[in-house]
């Protein structure tokens, strides 16, 4: 540490003196350059990372240590055993499950149906197809509040409040505008003359879509699935107002009814450690699938915002 | 299958049906349509559907025990008149866009062109950048929270041991701060997210030959920075812009699980305004109201975008 302050001052100074020809040179200032670069990826690496750094550090410490003064950085003796403590004082397995449930079929939902109408907006010409597309793109900027209430009110006089009906039926009706737009673009990429070949072969419709283009397609279809399933993942309004039972709820609806509880102190003591690992349990699946995908996943933002 | 094959060298005159239903673009036609229809249905089940009822329960009193009962525009004059959360909330949300919006678009920007040097471990800064942005928003806010801590949070631990005075911000439980760390909040995971990201592939995108031809003309890094990059940029600028403002107005589930809109109504958002009136009093009627209020602004917000970007933005590949 202290020597880098050292270094950092010393550089300064010489580039503040520099009157001799060898640090003028451009290579010497390109060096200093490079070097401050280095020093401000290095250090906004440190300040993106620091907060799931205390994070963690919480999450393996004692209760009481927590609220000790001055904070402690490391735990006095790592305490694992907070991980499947949150197992037992909340239902945490069967919320993660409710979570995977949730998730998993509104991306496959999702998924097939953006892909069949990214299909059907790439490939076919139909009146009223680019008004239609038009209108598609505008329900981006729709505000959720103008659709969840007459939705909440149609779902509870049916009968589905308290059910994973109202978190995975709706997915299977296209997705929703930016998939359909992902899909689109990338069947766009793709030549028309494969289909027009497999036309002359015989293939209708259904066949080039299932045979030609979504094998080409595997990438951005894993791109698709992967922003879905984070994005169910995240959610928190609609299953926060779907669900009451609090075994059916997911994590991030559970995760919050942890959050107002772990502050009483019915029994023992606050129970932040164990809120900190939650914290850390919930957001750990989403940071692995990000390294598995990472490629596709950004290939595919960046797909969706060029040519904007 | 086969009549499609069939029909277009022949010319059969004597079928019943109209000789144009078995036109090529007829069938191209039918199965666009017929691919399209998921989202037909979730287009008008889901969203054109539910509008018109929200939009009809905007001039309704409802509170869902009885039936909806038709007040004309009343709802719409409380709001601007008697709602004293009404204006408060608005401003809010404004000032937090107006503060959130351009710092997290110039930090991205500079991330991006940070990442765009070349340096080595180029991936896993892009990836120390980004894991914000993938934290699940509630877990975010639990996780600031405590960063954010009042008494014993590690950043008030900073700030005294700097400042050697014990007063620090109270951060979410102080009216005065809380909004900062909001703001705070939001910038980190908003800075290194997809925004950078499309930030990067623009300025990759940003043709060689422009920057040596500028070289060429005697610019700069500054020249080549304000006349090259900005203008390649600006449609990756609009768009993220764009985003950016819609998000940022619409912020909740943060406010919701960080601060809960308090204290003392300091972070009241917008959205949370309506969902109050919708999930907590059920006043369906006038949280229909607010939520086409708000459809409005964003709307508005949005077509005054698109019009002044023809001012600013430049297509470089722009053809038809």
């Amino acid at each position: 540490m202290a020597g880098e302050i050292v270094t950092a001052r010393q550089k300064s100074r010489e580039r503040s003196a520099a009157p001799t020809s060898l640090f003028q040179s451009a290579s010497w200032r390109r060096n200093i350059g490079r070097g401050i670069l280095y020093l401000i990826a290095i250090f906004s690496s440190a300040v993106f990372m620091f907060p799931f750094v205390w994070t963690i550090l919480s999450s393996l410490k004692k209760s009481a240590e927590l609220f000790r003064f001055p904070p402690t950085w490391l735990p006095e003796s790592p305490q694992f055993q907070n991980y499947p403590q949150v197992f037992e004082i909340v239902s945490w397995a069967a919320w993660t499950w409710n979570s995977v449930l949730v998730a998993s079929v509104a991306t496959f939902g999702a998924v097939l149906t953006a892909a069949l109408v990214g299909y059907s907006f790439a490939r076919f010409r139909y009146p009223g197809r680019n008004v239609l597309f038009m209108i598609t793109l505008s329900t981006m900027m729709l505000p959720v509040e103008v659709t969840l209430i007459p939705l909440y009110l149609l779902f509870a006089k049916i009968g589905w409040m308290d059910s994973y009906k109202p978190l995975m039926v709706p997915s299977f009706f296209g997705g929703g505008a930016f998939l359909i737009f992902l899909m689109r673009q990338f069947f766009m990429s793709i030549p028309i003359d494969l289909d027009e070949a497999a036309r002359i072969d015989g293939a209708g419709y259904m066949r080039i879509f299932w045979q030609i283009l979504m094998p080409l397609s595997i990438p951005v279809t894993a791109t698709a699935a992967v922003l879905t399933f984070m994005g169910e993942w995240n959610s928190f309004l609609h299953p926060f107002l779907f669900l009451n039972t609090k075994a059916k709820f997911t994590l991030a609806v559970g995760i919050r009814y942890f959050q107002s509880v772990a502050v009483v102190t019915d029994d023992t003591e606050p129970k932040y450690h164990l809120l900190m690992a939650a914290s850390v349990m919930m957001t750990l699946p989403i940071i692995l699938m990000f390294f598995v995908a990472q490629r596709y996943l950004v290939q595919g933002i960046v797909m969706s915002g060029i040519k904007g | 299958m086969s009549a499609s094959n069939m029909q277009s060298p022949v010319r059969d005159n004597r079928s019943r049906m109209p000789a144009w239903t078995r036109n090529l673009r007829f069938r191209e036609a039918v199965a666009g349509y017929l691919f399209l229809l998921p989202w037909l249905l979730g287009l008008a089940l889901f969203i054109l559907g539910p509008m018109i009822a929200s939009g009809y329960l905007s001039f309704t009193r409802y509170d869902i025990v009885n039936t909806p009962r038709f007040v004309g525009t009343k709802n719409f004059v409380e709001i601007f008149t008697k709602d004293r959360l009404f204006w408060p909330s608005v401003l809010l949300t404004f000032r937090y866009a107006l503060i959130v919006v351009p710092f997290s678009l110039i930090g991205s920007l500079l991330a991006a062109m940070l990442l765009n040097q070349a340096l080595r471990g180029t991936t896993w800064f892009r990836t120390f950048f980004f894991l914000p942005h993938l934290t699940p928003i509630v877990a975010a806010a639990v996780l600031w929270g405590w960063i954010f801590n009042p008494d014993v949070g590690p950043i008030n631990h900073w700030i005294r041991t700097i400042t050697g005075s014990p007063d620090a911000p109270g951060w979410f439980r102080d009216p005065a701060w809380a909004m900062t760390g909001l703001i705070i909040m939001a910038m980190w995971g908003a800075i290194g997210g997809n925004t950078m990201l499309i930030f990067l592939a623009g300025l990759q995108g940003v043709p060689q030959e422009l920057y040596d031809a500028a070289v060429v003309d005697g610019a700069g890094t500054w020249a080549k920075f304000w006349n090259v990059t900005i203008p390649m940029l600006t449609p990756t600028i609009f768009f993220n812009t764009v985003l950016g403002v819609i998000g940022a107005l619409r912020v909740f589930a943060a406010a919701f699980v960080a601060t809960q809109g308090g204290p003392a109504y300091a972070t009241w958002f917008y959205s949370l305004h309506i969902y109050t009136k919708a999930f907590k009093y059920f006043e369906m009627g006038y949280a229909s109201a607010l939520a086409w209020i708000f459809f409005f602004v964003l709307f508005v917000f949005t077509y005054v975008q698109f019009m002044q970007s023809k001012k600013w933005v430049y297509y470089a590949g722009e053809v038809d």
